[in-house]
């Protein structure tokens, strides 16, 4: 086989006296998709870190071209020719495409930006990749795929001959994927070397060449990426995962209504949603992203405003538009995005558990210190929620235990009527099965859960009944038991066409 | 992002590293006791009891204007309008007592009320008319002050009885200080014991994150800015109090003076961060330079250079500290 372009001989690395990475070793050839596989906090972007140069290891070795070399910064792995396209995009949105792709490098004349090269140089950085795009066009309006493309023609502008992607696919939509790996697969026949990061199994055998599976720190096997996906996530925890999708239908008692949702529509998004969910059930709202899902979701939490029909919990309606009458009705929303809109990432576990429960429990406006923490503490435990302390910012915990505490903070409320919007996007395995428990444990209490999930093994494998969306309405209702994932997206994209025609009309009447 | 690194625990270690971690900490006070053993060993006249005195009283002021803008930063907004919302409530309670010939102790409520209504209406302007803080605030800053002058017609009117007694002594005590220390203990208590205070934290440290919580953003950003207005008012009484009457002009451009203060003590303009004692020192450290160049006889034209350079090595040196510290 080739020189790799780039390979970390047993490389380790501390933070204090925490050992992140120990003895670990990764060949990137050229011309091959190298998989890192791990569970959130085996060690990847620390990985990754040291092949950008972002953190330098304390043992072993770095070679590029078979030489031994140091990146002391990202500048001199760029000079080597090794570029990471991250998660968050490194792009200026309210900037040109040309602009972007030319930034910190723009092509000057008589001091002056020379802006017929810097178009042509990003179309031909586009080119390289085969994207067809408008140069002028400002980056911010492009989706996140587009972007994603624009981010790799740019390292490619750059002489680029390895990119390291991290979970490139994960805002991405089926039909983006696909986009994606086509590029992969060109630039792999053209010779660059690539790192790929990602939680979704099915996508290692579509793209990857060889797989390596890190567990705590420490290198477990490498293996080709054609192996089964039973086998990588027995490698990857370190056990048997018998069952990933461990529904149990527990709850025995008066399937009372809890959640009734009526001729539900908001403006351009939803038209006219009607279900209910029971106690102990789980409902799940499958569909495309644009289907009207998370919409749907934001009205009954009182997010966002809805034009008509109406929400009621145990047959008592809730008011438009507000969160606090709807959490006192026993609703909790685990939104779809934590980061964003689910944690204060900067404050405490121990507060952020809280949020919910601060006033309710407080007498005369004065915080109950001392009760809300160690029920804070209390959840937390139930919850396994994995923490120095409760005084920890919650920015600094793993995915999995960041949507830990999400959850938690609506355990403490008692919420009965759970809003799960992808509850498991950007969670690794093990915290997947522990969120499913919990799910479990919630419906064997006698709530209800509405689920959100773009995942269809997920749907299929903690739903108990599925509600299709398509084109801001339900276009079918699915048993689980019986339903398969063919059934699934044959509902999702019914008349996805008609639908937009029929609603941009009654937006034009 | 810098406020997820704000350390968390204190680790236990060696004397060394425990007293590191405490200057790391804690860089704005241990400027200030830098700050003042230097002047105690520059001037004798620096560590006396009446300077100290008079630095407690010149503090008060802007420490006071600076607790109720704490507020409005933590909750991630901005209050551009405090000095002048000072010298409306001032003039306002004035106004009540000399011309409306209200009773004093009613024209010193009155004052604060005055205060507080301008901040509220500010805080609905950003609440509910969407509009950015710092232009919201800006309008009043503009409008407070504009009415100051529709009422005083220009001139000094007197202040009631009542106020001047905030401005006054009781035995050996200047007022002034003693409302600083009831004002921060106040202040504190709210931002850290009560739910609306813990809600300010929520709210500057992600808006959508505490409203899909169930936190009332809005109530809460009214509520941070009628506070703001209160405090505002507090200062301006206390500074008509000192000189018995309420000065058109008064408090022009202590804004930034209150903004330098919270900063120094190590709020985070961006919200979620900040304490009271951390502003409490700040204003001390902006006060304790002037005096300091004053008893050295350094000119007011230089004061001003040494203050801008003192903000932004303050501010530069905690955004550092806050990178590398994790």
């Amino acid at each position: 086989m080739s020189t790799p372009i780039l390979s970390l001989e047993r490389v380790t690395k501390s933070f204090g006296s925490v050992t992140v990475i120990d003895g670990v070793s990764v060949d990137v050839h050229p011309g091959r998709v190298q998989v890192l596989l791990g569970e959130n906090g085996a060690g990847k972007s620390t990985l990754i870190k040291m092949m950008a140069g972002v953190y330098q290891p304390d043992g072993g070795r770095i070679l590029v071209d078979g030489r031994d070399v140091t990146l002391p910064d990202t500048k001199a792995s760029e000079a080597l020719g090794i570029a990471t396209i991250h998660q968050e995009l490194n792009l200026v949105g309210s900037m040109s495409i040309a602009e972007n792709i030319s930034l910190g490098r723009l092509p000057k004349r008589f001091g002056l930006v020379d802006r017929r090269r810097m178009k042509e140089n990003a179309r031909a950085a586009l080119a390289l990749i085969g994207l067809d795009l408008d140069v002028d066009q400002h980056v911010g309006e492009l989706g996140i795929a587009r972007q994603q493309l624009v981010e790799i023609a740019k390292a490619l502008s750059m002489d680029a001959r390895m990119l390291i992607l991290d979970e490139p696919t994960a805002a991405l939509t089926k039909r983006e994927i696909a986009a994606l790996f086509g590029v992969v697969d060109d630039l792999r026949a053209r010779g660059v070397g690539m790192v790929f990061i990602s939680h979704h199994l099915d996508e290692i055998a579509a793209i990857g060449d060889s797989v390596s599976v890190l567990r705590d720190g420490t290198f477990i096997a490498e293996v080709p990426a054609t192996t089964d996906e039973d086998e990588l996530v027995r490698l990857m925890v370190g056990r048997d995962i018998a069952q990933q999708f461990p529904r149990r239908r527990e709850f025995d008692g008066a399937p009372e209504t809890l959640l009734s949702v009526r001729n539900l529509s908001t403006k351009g998004m939803v038209n006219d949603v009607s279900f209910e969910v029971h106690a102990g059930e789980v409902v799940a709202l499958a569909g495309l992203v644009g289907a009207g899902r998370t919409e749907v979701v934001r009205a009954i939490a009182g997010v966002d405003p809805y034009l008509t029909g109406s929400v009621a919990v145990r047959g008592r309606e809730l008011p438009r538009l507000d969160v606090g009458a709807a959490i006192r009705a026993g609703v909790g929303h685990v939104p779809e995005d934590r980061k964003v809109q689910g944690l204060v990432l900067g404050a405490s576990v121990n507060d952020n558990i809280g949020y919910a429960t601060l006033a309710s429990t407080a007498k005369a406006g004065v915080v109950d210190f001392a009760g809300q923490r160690a029920r804070a503490q209390g959840v937390a435990d139930t919850l396994r929620i994995r923490m120095r302390d409760l005084d920890q910012p919650v920015g600094s915990l793993s995915g999995g235990n960041q949507q830990k505490a999400v959850f938690a903070r609506w355990i403490l409320a008692e919420s009965s009527v759970l809003l799960l919007d992808e509850p498991t996007r950007g969670v690794d395995v093990g915290a997947k099965v522990e969120i499913y428990e919990l799910i479990n444990a919630i419906t064997a209490a006698g709530g209800a859960v509405v689920m959100v999930s773009s995942e269809l093994p997920e749907v299929l494998g903690m739903a108990d009944r599925i509600l299709v969306m398509s084109g801001g309405h339900i276009s079918g209702e699915l048993d689980a038991t019986t339903a398969t994932q063919d059934a699934v997206m044959s509902l999702a994209v019914r008349d996805v066409q008609r639908d937009l025609e029929d609603q941009q009309m009654k937006d034009e009447a | 992002m810098s406020i997820a690194s704000r350390p968390a625990v204190r680790k236990p270690g060696t004397g060394a590293t425990r007293v590191r971690t405490f200057v790391a900490e804690n860089g704005a006070l241990v400027g200030l006791v830098v700050l003042g053993l230097a002047l105690f060993i520059a001037t004798p006249d620096f560590l006396t009891g009446p300077n100290l005195l008079n630095i407690g009283i010149q503090a008060s002021v802007i420490a006071v204007l600076a607790f109720g803008l704490t507020f409005v930063i933590v909750a991630g907004g901005i209050d551009l309008s405090v000095g002048s919302v000072a010298a409306l409530s001032a003039m306002g309670s004035a106004y009540m007592f000399s011309t409306a010939a209200l009773p004093g102790w009613l024209a010193l409520i009155g004052g604060l009320l005055v205060g507080t209504l301008a901040g509220a209406v500010s805080g609905f302007a950003v609440a509910f008319g969407r509009l950015p803080s710092f232009i919201a605030t800006l309008a009043m800053l503009s409008v407070a002050r504009g009415l100051t002058l529709v009422l005083s017609d220009g001139r000094p009117i007197a202040t009631a009885p009542a106020v001047s007694f905030l401005g006054g002594n009781v035995g050996p005590v200047p007022m002034p200080i003693v409302i600083l220390v009831i004002a921060g203990i106040v202040a504190a208590l709210i931002l850290n014991y009560t739910v609306i205070g813990r809600y300010m934290y929520a709210v500057g440290g992600n808006t959508e994150a505490a409203r899909l919580s169930g936190i009332p953003v809005r109530r809460v950003l009214v509520t941070v800015f009628a506070l703001s207005g209160l405090f505002a008012a507090l200062a301006g009484l206390l500074l008509s109090g000192r000189l018995d009457s309420a000065q058109p002009q008064a408090a022009a451009g202590y804004e930034l003076d209150a903004i330098a203060a919270v900063v120094i003590g190590g709020a985070s303009l961006a919200g979620g961060i900040g304490r009271i004692s951390g502003t409490l020192i700040g204003a001390l450290v902006l006060v304790v330079i002037r005096n300091g160049l004053n008893l050295l006889n350094v000119s007011s034209f230089w004061q001003q250079v040494v203050i801008g350079v003192v903000i932004a090595l303050a501010v530069g040196i905690d955004s550092l500290r806050r990178k590398t510290g994790h």
